[in-house]
Formats: structure tokens, sequence, C-alpha cells
């Protein structure tokens, strides 16, 4: 078992609901591969940096979970598969970023930005 | 006139130092990309170890950090005067 996080963009065209129902579905990806979820955050409609598929912003959204490493390949598969994702990164974390994130769930590195994000996940 | 060079002063050097080092910084977020912006200039490039004074191998996961929030557009790949 692994510690793992992933980021992922959903494309801006979807409604609320349907951004909530995707990520849905990407954690019972996780939960068949008998993952353990550790955090779902939802850090809302964001802007860009740069435009990407010609759009200018995107739903962001973050996974930490604990799986054996043939999960991420499943889910990665899934990313593919789903048009409404517009770009997904899975990390290793190692037992600093471990650290580093559950201080972070915590809000001890609390950024006003960050806190209504954390509200509606 | 005077051939003889005057002496130029020359302010001391100030000692550089590793801020992940000093502060026990030990992961590099890349989620967070308004600390990202300190390690980058205004096009968007990583500053170079010797301007910043990072060691070595925390200047791998700078580098590391900021290419993974280029990736999903935290930061710019390239930019126009970003700070």
């Amino acid at each position: 078992m692994k510690n793992y996080e992933t980021v992922f963009i959903l494309n801006p065209v979807l409604s609320e609901d349907q951004a909530k129902d995707t990520v849905e579905k990407f954690v019972k990806v996780l939960t068949n591969t008998k993952a353990n979820i550790v955090n779902v955050e939802k850090w809302g409609l964001k802007k860009l940096a740069y435009p990407i598929q010609h759009k200018s912003t995107g739903f962001y959204n973050l996974i930490e979970f604990e799986a054996e490493n043939n999960a991420v390949a499943v889910l990665e598969t899934e990313f593919r598969r789903d048009e409404s994702v517009m770009r997904f990164l899975t990390t290793v974390l190692d037992k600093f970023a471990v650290e580093y994130n559950t201080r972070r769930r915590k809000g001890e590195f609390k950024k006003d930005k960050k806190q209504p994000a954390k509200q509606a996940a | 006139m005077t051939l003889q060079n005057e002496s130029i002063q020359r302010a001391e050097p100030k000692a550089k130092y590793c801020r992940f080092k000093k502060n026990g910084i030990r992961y590099i977020d890349y989620k967070d990309p308004d600390y990202l912006m300190k390690f980058i200039n205004e096009q968007g490039k990583i500053f170079p170890r010797r301007l910043t004074g990072t060691s070595w191998k925390y200047q791998k996961k700078v580098a590391q950090a900021v290419k993974r929030a280029r990736l999903l557009a935290l930061l710019p790949f390239h930019g126009d005067a970003l700070k």
C-alpha cells in the first residue's frame, strides 16, 4: 500500500451536480479496487493559467487515497475514458508529503482562499 | 591624475542560504501556486540556484513542484509580467 493523491480538472460546461456525480464516480472506482479514501476536496471553479481545450476555467478536485499500485492504472484509464476530465495528475506521497497533507487538512497553512473550498467538500 | 587604481568599495556579499534547510521544510507543495511564485521570474521561468541560494536537494524538488503546477494550469508555462 502506498499513499497517492490525484488532482483532476473537470470541464466547466458541466453543471455543479454533474461535476459532483463525476467525482463520486471516480471515488467509487477507487473503492472498488479496495483503496482507502483519505480525503476528497473540491476547490470549485477556478481560472486556469492558460486555456485547455479552449476553456479558461475548470472544476478542480483532489482525492487523497491509499491503495495498491494497480489501482492507479485503473483510475487513470477511467480518467482517459471520461471526456469531461480535462487534466489529471496522480502523484505518490512520501512520508513528508503525508505529514504535510494532514497538517494542510487541519487548515494549519490556511489562506482565506482555501477555507470556503474545504467547507464545500 | 594618478595612475594608481582607486580602491573600490564593494558591499560585503551576504551569505546565501537554503530556505528549506533553514526552516526545516521537507515537502514543497505543487498545489500552492502563490508559494511557488517565489521561485519563478515574471516570465514564469524557474530561478537558478545561484540566485535563490536553494540547495541542490531542494532545487530539484522546487523544479518538480513548479512543473507539476504548470501541468495543472496553476502556473503558466510562459507568461508576461506575472509579478
